[in-house]
């Protein structure tokens, strides 16, 4: 338990560099950020500039050290602030009703592109050089392109053109969400293309990931010495060679995952997904800082929350770590 | 911008310690096209200028001439005000290339700086170094980004060349690092120190010359992820969007719902372009790495299979980390790594 002890602890001091790096990048900067915003926004409530200005820190009683507990005793309520874009809406009840698409789309595909990427690597490298390994290259090019172009491409073949899925936002319209079978089956239909290009775009790299450690493990000599006993094959696969190469396959999930929620996110803009994508575009289009500082807050506890989560699974999935934590 | 190409197809050869020659035809297949295909590139973005039909920015005042098809006057089509395609698709590859290349070079010598200082150091100062790393290997970059870049009063190519190398160098140091403490131990290291070589003449002529391959490697994926970062962030309108980058022409085809009025020659070269420079540049990585990683290189010799890695991989999963022995405070601070569990199995207590 220790390790996970530590590894929490590890997330705590993660998550605390995040919250100081939001609460000094809008005091660091140069410029005036207030009389920027204010600008932008002329017709702003009197209640909300003072808001804004107590986020931003100017022409706020009390030195740097009490705005910034004040700052951390907001988050630690969810209390993000006001939304300058849609006031008088918080940006916590913004967040709230985008958060549930994005978690569940983006986590969904995650996951199966994860599980199937691992899947392919492990039958990739153990034959190496084989038909499936040399189909990696067409692999590669779909996953260097940036999410959002595939899911561009994908919109116009498979939604405008040939009509075989809906192009945009989460569900039907006039339909009222909630947990009645119309609307989470239009749900369903129009998650079905952002998660197909989630998974296209991301699934080669967890492929090839696998596969390199794959074609790195099963030269160990246990493996050798477990094909010389003349083990079955599956066996030999699955038990001896690809559960020691899932180790290094989900610490690399655990790094991986920052850039795929990313792109992910990023992604959603084209299909106008109703989650926090969308959210991000119209607040760096409007110059909405509060709703952009808690999105970088929010994707980055989700980050952090799904490492931890990863650390408990390579706990429990790799034997040398449980035989060491029952030794600590 | 014109060294770009001798440091991506030479270096690797650098390493292989026989140098025998015919590099070139030695290089895996996919190394070969990869190296090709981003040659192809950094050659549009050089002579761009000169064959550039129009400027960038011209737009035809001809109403006829908005949202055309490709033709003879037009290779690649208009856009919606009458501005060539083809043109801004040049000029983008340029300054996309550009940016990467000089983020790549940056962020990468950031990388070295870190990773081997900080396994040079040892004890305290390592496990500090490596904390702060692994803390932004964590933290998601893009987010970061666009609230960095949000903030700036002005937003265009040198904002974000700085705000994307200083946040891009902690793979490429953790990368350095591991590799610098099993380099670190060798003989002809202890070799030099014995015959009373200063320790910056050991890192910069023993050391880092072992490197080169990794950190070839590390400059190819910080290109990678600049080009990644800066056209997202563009795409979303965090950049210059009066200047013409792929990003920024990505982002006006969509704005002016170049999908919905089936303007596929706008969308498409763009994207297609970073699609492709991605593809080359990972393509190339993988003969880097098989050169750096001699049991993916036995592999390929025996198969002529070949393998390569996104960013977020080790390049070197052969090098396990030596543990030497840490003080108190840096094996606490060590504690905290995932790489914890199971790099100290070889470590005396």
């Amino acid at each position: 338990m220790s390790f996970i002890l530590r590894r929490l602890a590890f997330y705590v001091v993660a998550a605390w560099v995040a919250l100081t790096a939001n609460f000094f990048i809008p005091r660091a900067m140069p410029g005036n950020a207030v009389e920027a915003i204010l600008d932008k926004f002329p017709n702003l409530q009197p209640s909300a500039a003072k808001a804004l200005q107590a986020m931003l820190g100017v022409d706020h009683p009390g030195s740097i050290w009490h705005q910034y507990w004040a700052y951390l005793v907001h988050i630690s309520h969810f209390n993000f602030g006001t939304d300058l874009q849609q006031y008088p809406s918080s940006v916590s009840s913004l967040l709230g009703e985008t958060i549930p698409w994005t978690l569940t789309l983006v986590g969904m595909a995650t996951i199966i592109a994860f599980v199937i990427g691992t899947g392919l690597g492990i039958m990739a490298g153990w034959r190496y050089g084989g038909a499936l390994d040399r189909a990696l290259p067409v692999l590669t090019f779909f996953q260097a392109m940036p999410y959002f172009f595939l899911a561009l491409l994908l919109v116009d073949l498979l939604g405008v053109k040939l009509h075989w899925f809906p192009t945009g936002t989460g569900y039907t319209g006039g339909l009222v969400p909630g947990w009645h079978w119309d609307f989470i089956g239009s749900a369903i239909d129009h998650s079905i293309l952002p998660a197909f290009t989630i998974v296209i775009t991301s699934v080669a790299g967890w492929m090839l990931q696998m596969r390199n450690v794959m074609v790195t493990t099963i030269s160990e000599d246990y493996v050798i010495a477990a094909q010389a006993k003349g083990l079955h094959r599956r066996r030999v696969v699955f038990t001896y060679a690809a559960r020691n190469a899932l180790l290094p396959q989900l610490q690399g999930f655990g790094l991986a995952l920052g850039f795929v929620v990313s792109g992910a996110i990023i992604m959603e803009i084209v299909f106008a997904y109703p989650g926090i994508g969308l959210l991000l575009l119209s607040a760096v289009s409007s110059d909405d800082f509060p709703m952009m500082q808690a999105i970088f807050l929010v994707i980055t506890f989700a980050v952090l929350l799904a490492n931890l989560i990863v650390d408990v699974i390579i706990v429990f999935a790799d034997p040398r770590a449980r035989t060491k934590e029952a030794n600590r | 911008m014109t060294t770009a190409i001798p440091v991506l197809t030479t270096e690797p050869a650098i390493a292989i310690a026989d140098k025998v020659p015919g590099r070139w035809r030695r290089m895996p297949a996919k190394a070969k096209f990869g190296a090709v295909l981003l040659g192809l590139f950094v050659l549009a973005a050089i002579i761009g200028p000169l064959i550039e039909p129009y400027a960038p920015g011209f737009q035809n005042p001809d109403p006829a001439l908005s949202m055309n098809g490709p033709g003879f006057a037009h290779l690649l089509g208009t856009t919606q005000s009458g501005e060539d395609v083809l043109s801004q698709l040049l000029t983008g590859i340029r300054l996309t290339l550009e940016l990467a290349v000089i983020v790549g070079v940056a962020a990468t010598a950031l990388s070295v700086i870190v990773g081997v200082t900080s396994a040079f150091l040892g004890g305290f100062w390592d496990e500090a170094l490596s904390l702060l790393s692994n803390i932004f290997l964590v933290i998601p970059a893009l987010p970061l980004l666009v609230i960095l870049l949000g903030y700036l009063p002005e937003k265009g190519q040198t904002p974000t060349i700085i705000v994307l190398s200083v946040l891009g160098w902690p793979w490429g140091a953790r990368v350095i690092r591991a590799q610098t403490l099993a380099i670190r131990n060798r003989d002809f290291v202890a070799a030099a120190r014995e015959t009373g070589e200063s320790t910056w003449r050991i890192l910069a002529f023993e050391i880092v010359p072992n490197e080169v391959s990794l950190i070839a490697a590390s400059f190819v994926n910080t290109v990678l992820y600049a080009i990644g970062a800066s056209v997202a962030l563009a795409f979303i309108g965090l950049a210059d969007l009066n200047s013409w980058s792929l990003g920024t022409m990505l982002y006006w085809a969509e704005s002016q719902d170049a999908l919905q009025l089936g303007a596929w020659w706008w969308f498409i070269p763009p994207g297609l372009a970073v699609a492709l420079m991605g593809t080359g540049l990972v393509l190339l990585n993988t003969g880097i790495d098989e050169f750096g990683n001699p049991r993916l290189r036995d592999a390929s010799n025996a198969s002529r299979i070949s393998g390569r890695r996104i960013p977020p991989t080790d390049p070197t999963p052969v090098l396990s980390e030596l543990s030497a022995n840490r003080g108190r405070v840096a094996a606490f601070l060590h504690s905290f790594s995932r790489g914890s569990l199971l790099d100290e199995k070889g470590s005396q207590p």
